[in-house]
Parts: structure tokens; sequence; C-alpha cells
């Protein structure tokens, strides 16, 4: 479904600033794969992602999305494949619009845009619908600017907004780390059940490793621009954290480094 | 009394003036409010759009061909900034100051090198659809109050589209408009032109109602523009999100604009100072929401630190 292949990237190359963050990373996800990553901080886990999406290109190598390479396509053509949802909240939706109008924006993924009336009846009836399955109280808030919602909210609707047209890959960057621990629990939930009812294909980046324990079919450990740990399938679900920090020092030779409270 | 007469009859003249200005002030909505971008293009493009339609008038073309070239032209001016800004890379302020002093050549190319072009009342009076006569000033208002409301009519159309929703977004959040597919680049240069497109055929109006196409005639209408938009904001209550009414406020705020400016003419204030006032009320209206912003956070801050 998406194959990552030899990626290079350096930031500000020839300049003091000059950062390494991929030498030859490659990682391949099968149909159906839901993969947690996590990784101290500069690992390059943003970085994979956004060069995934196409958000800055990569030095070198190839981006794969079902069969399809997306290398050379610009950010808004590969968003036709791609659905995104970022850690903050801010960014996924456009805060100056209405609910329905971001919906009905994130509804034309991918499609021609031209000049038919962006919502209709028939819209607003299903945009309602999904709203009332994040059981948030939000289908009566349509026409409320987003920028109205609280951050949970406006993940929620922003994980709707990725996910409402089908995509074949689903980016999630650390999408509950701005929210407090009961709502980013709740809006975990709402992943799981639109990322399994729809069967999606996605890599959630978090920093929480029990969450990545307990979410997903497969877990990887990026260092230094590395994938120093890959687990699935069984051998994932007998994970524990203190398992995975003896296999990160064992890959790294290091201790695992973060400022964010990794064992909450 | 007589005073207060003689000052009643500069209000018509005022509210033409503000009609114009007002349909230049919507066509900066599209930038300065939807987009996000101040863009000085239209310093140029409005005269460009005086200059197509004078000459083109004077040369016995129809009026209505005329302010068609003039739109035409405006968009052009648009795209021009436009590219130099998303396939340049040059930041959009001095992407629209490069086209304005492009313009400034353009706009003497088109009037063939003179600094001004005549539209005379005698010789074009029947030609035209607006004239500077004040016997005519009711029906110019009519006229103008057409235009103001079939462009706003168009606007709100096209902003209610998918593809107009594209250029709301691209000005509300560039990497969501990006992450749902939406080409910002396309969008920008879009809203540029059709913002300039705008622009310049309130240029064309303005030809016919002063009588004439000036090179000097765009100079500092950015800021005239950008107070009306300002004095509309102010009119219209927080609680107005409908688009139409906004547009309506904002031609409004440029007919109260100019309905102030008349009178502080006709109170005697030297006209040398005026463009200073109007900068001066822009200055003032943009900067106090930032005052008052500092103002209050710092206060939040300083509260914080003694609870903790
Ligand atoms: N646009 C950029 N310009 C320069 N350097 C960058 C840029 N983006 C990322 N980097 C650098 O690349 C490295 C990897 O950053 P990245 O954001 O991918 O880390 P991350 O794994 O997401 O970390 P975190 O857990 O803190 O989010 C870091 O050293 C960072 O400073
Ligand atoms: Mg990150």
């Amino acid at each position: 479904m998406l194959e990552i292949k030899d990626i290079y990237k350096t930031f500000n190359e020839g300049t003091v600033n000059e950062k390494k963050v991929f030498e030859g990373l490659s990682l391949t996800l099968k149909e159906g794969d839901f993969v947690t990553v996590i990784g101290g901080n500069g690992a390059g886990k943003s970085t994979m992602l956004n060069i995934v999406a196409g958000a800055y290109p990569a030095d070198d190598g190839s981006i794969t999305i079902d069969g399809v390479d997306v290398t050379k396509l610009p950010e808004h053509k590969r968003a036709k494949y791609i659905g995104r949802v970022f850690q903050d909240p801010r960014m996924g939706t456009a805060t100056d619009m209405w609910v329905e109008e971001n919906m009905a924006i994130a509804d034309r993924r991918g499609m021609r845009r031209g000049l038919r009336w962006s919502i209709t009846n028939k819209d607003r009836e299903r945009y309602k619908e999904a709203l009332a399955q994040l059981d948030l109280g939000l289908e009566d808030r349509l026409s409320t600017k987003m920028g109205l919602l609280s951050g949970g909210q406006r993940q929620a609707v922003t994980l709707l907004m990725a996910t409402m047209k089908k995509p074949k890959l689903l980016l999630l960057d650390e999408h509950t780390a701005a929210l407090d621990p009961k709502t980013a629990a709740k809006v975990l939930e709402i992943t799981d059940k639109l990322i399994n009812e729809n069967n999606l294909t996605a890599l959630m980046v978090t920093h929480n490793m029990r969450d990545a324990i307990a979410h997903g079919n497969r877990l990887i450990m990026m260092n230094a621009g590395k994938i120093i740990i890959d687990v699935s399938g069984e051998e994932k679900k007998k994970l524990t954290v203190e398992s995975l920090l003896a296999a990160f020092s064992k890959a790294s030779g290091a201790e695992f480094a973060s400022d964010r409270a990794l064992l909450s | 009394m007589n005073l207060i007469l003689n000052w009643l009859g500069t209000l018509p003249g005022a509210a033409g003036q503000g009609l114009v200005w007002g349909l230049m002030a919507i066509g900066l909505y599209i930038t300065y409010k939807i987009l996000d971008v101040a863009d000085l293009t239209v310093d140029g493009s409005i005269c460009t759009g005086a200059a197509v339609c004078a000459v083109m008038v004077t040369n016995g073309v129809n009026i209505w061909i005329a302010m068609f070239c003039a739109l035409v032209a405006g968009m052009l001016a648009g795209l021009v900034t436009g590219w130099l800004h998303t396939i340049f890379g040059i930041p959009a302020i001095l992407a629209g100051i490069l086209t304005q002093l492009m313009l400034w050549s353009v706009n003497l190319l088109i009037m063939s090198g003179r600094a001004n072009v005549a539209i005379t009342r005698l010789k074009y009076g029947d030609k035209v659809l607006i004239t500077s006569a004040a016997s005519d000033i009711y029906r110019t208002i009519v006229i103008l109050a057409v235009f103001v409301t079939l462009t706003i009519a168009v606007l709100y159309w096209f902003f209610g589209t998918e593809f107009g929703s594209t250029l709301r977004a691209t000005g509300n959040n560039l990497e969501m408009s990006r992450a749902q597919g939406i080409n910002t680049n396309f969008a920008k240069v879009f809203g540029l032109a059709l913002s300039n497109g705008i622009v310049a055929l309130a240029g064309a109006l303005l030809a016919q109602q002063q009588g004439s196409a000036d090179i000097n005639m765009g100079r500092g209408a950015i800021v005239i523009g950008l107070a009306a938009i300002i004095i509309g904001e102010a009119l219209c209550p927080k609680l107005v999100t409908n688009f139409y009414l906004r547009l309506l406020c904002v031609a409004g705020g440029a007919i109260i604009y100019w309905f102030v400016f008349q009178t502080v003419v006709f109170i005697g204030l030297p006209s040398e100072l005026l463009k200073m006032l109007s900068a001066l009320v822009v200055a003032c209206f943009l900067g106090v929401p930032y005052l008052k912003k500092t103002y209050f956070s710092k206060k939040k801050k300083a509260r914080g630190g003694k609870h903790a």
C-alpha cells in the first residue's frame, strides 16, 4: 500500500545548521496496516510523514502509494490519496469557516472543484450523520465557526474530514498530544473506530508508549532517522513499556530521551 | 441655513464617489480579507482600468466593450502579481509593489505617453454610462448602485461554489487547504486576478465620473479601499456573518468615507492634508486592535504572575 524507499533528507544543506535527518530510510506498509510510530525528539517522525504527504520533497528516494509513484507529485495532488491530522488542532481546519464548510471542502478531496454550489441539503444530512457518530453533540453545530470549537472537538472533526472521503493512507502526527488526557482518550477511540470501520491503512505517531502498544497491529520505533524496532502481530501484543524501553537501549546503545512524559 | 443647504448639496456627489470606491473596496476585500494578503497592485490597476476605458472611448469604441477590456486588463495585472508571488516566491506585498511600478509604465503606454486623457462631456457625453455633470448625479448614483449590487451578487454566488470556497480556505489555512487537495497557488493567483479585475472596473467608472483618466489617480487607492473596509467592519456588527451583508457594509464604508471627506473639505481643511488624514485614520484603525491585544494580554500575564 505504502512504500517508502531509500529516502534521503538533509535540512539546510551546506550551512552551519545542516541537519541530516534520513540517510536511506525505507518502510513498507501492507493494505490495512495500522502502524504506530514512537521515537525521541528529533528522531524524524514528523519529517517522515511530511515527506510522505509531500509537504516538502525528499532529496532522494521514492514514495509509492497503492502502486502509484507519487514522489514528484505536489502536496495538493497527493492529497487525493492521503488523509491527515496534525498535532496542532488549529492546523487541520479553516478556523474562520463553518463546520459544514470545512466538511464540504474535505468531502471534495481529490475531486475537481467546479462552480457547483458547495453544500447541498443532501450533503448537510450526511455531515450531520457523520458528526452524530462522534457523540460530541456537534451535529447541531453545522453553522458554527470551526475556531469556536474546543481543541478536542476540532481534532475529532479533522479526523472525520480526513476519512470521510476514504483515503488510501491516513497520517496522524501526535494528533492527541495537545489534548487533555480524557479528551485524548476519546479522540483515540474515535480514531480506532474510523480506521476499523473504513479498513484504513494508517501511520500514527504518538509520544505515548502505552497508546502505541494498545493501538494498531504494528509498532515501529525511530531513532536518529532510522527504524530501530519493528514489531507486529502476536509479538506486538506481548509488548510492554518496560520491554520496549529495554529494546530501545539495546538497539540504540542509549537511554530513551524525550522531553515528554512517555510513561504517562 | 445656507451653509447647511450647501453642505447637503455636496452629499450626492460624495455618494457617487463613495459607490465607485465601494466597488473598488469590494475588489480589495477579496485579497485583503479573504486571501489575507495586502495587494498593492490596486494602486496601479485602478489607473489601468481608467486608462484603457478612456483611451478606447476616445477612439470610438463602445463603452461596454471598453469597460470589459478594462476589467480584463485589471485581471492581467493581478495575474502578474500572482505569478511573481507563487512562481517566483516573491512575498505578496513586494510582488504587488513590483507590478504597481510596472503598471506605471504600462499605463503611460496605454495613454500614449500622456499623463491625462480627457473624456470631454461635449464630445463623449452620450457615449459614456456616467458623467461628471452635477445634473446627472442621480442617474449616476443609480447606475453605480446597480454595478455594486451586481458585483456583490456575483461574488456571493462565486464564494459559495466549490471552487470559490477553495479561495476562502486558502486565505484561512494554507496547510489545511493543501492537505485537502486544494491548489493554493492557483487559488491565490485567481483571487488576485479577480480582485484587480473589479478594481480596474471601478477605475473605468471613475474615469467616466471624473471625465478623465489620470496617471496619478491610483496613488493611495489602497488606503481609501482599506478605510472603506475598516469603516464597513465597524459598521457591521460582529454577528453579521452573511457574506453579502458584509460586502454591502464595505460599500457603505466607502460612502461614509466620502461623506466625511466632503465635509472636511467643506469645512475648509486644505486638500493637501487629506491624504495624510486618510492614512492616519487607517493607521489608527489598524493599530488600535493590536494595542488593545498587547495591553490586555500583558494585564493577564501580570495577574497570572501574582497567582503563581
Ligand atoms: N523545516 C525544517 N528545517 C530544518 N530542520 C528541520 C525542519 N524540520 C525538522 N527539522 C529537524 O529535523 C529533525 C527531525 O525533526 P522531526 O520534526 O521530524 O522530529 P520528530 O521525530 O517529529 O520529533 P518530535 O517528537 O519532537 O515531534 C530535527 O532535528 C529537526 O530539528
Ligand atoms: Mg514531530
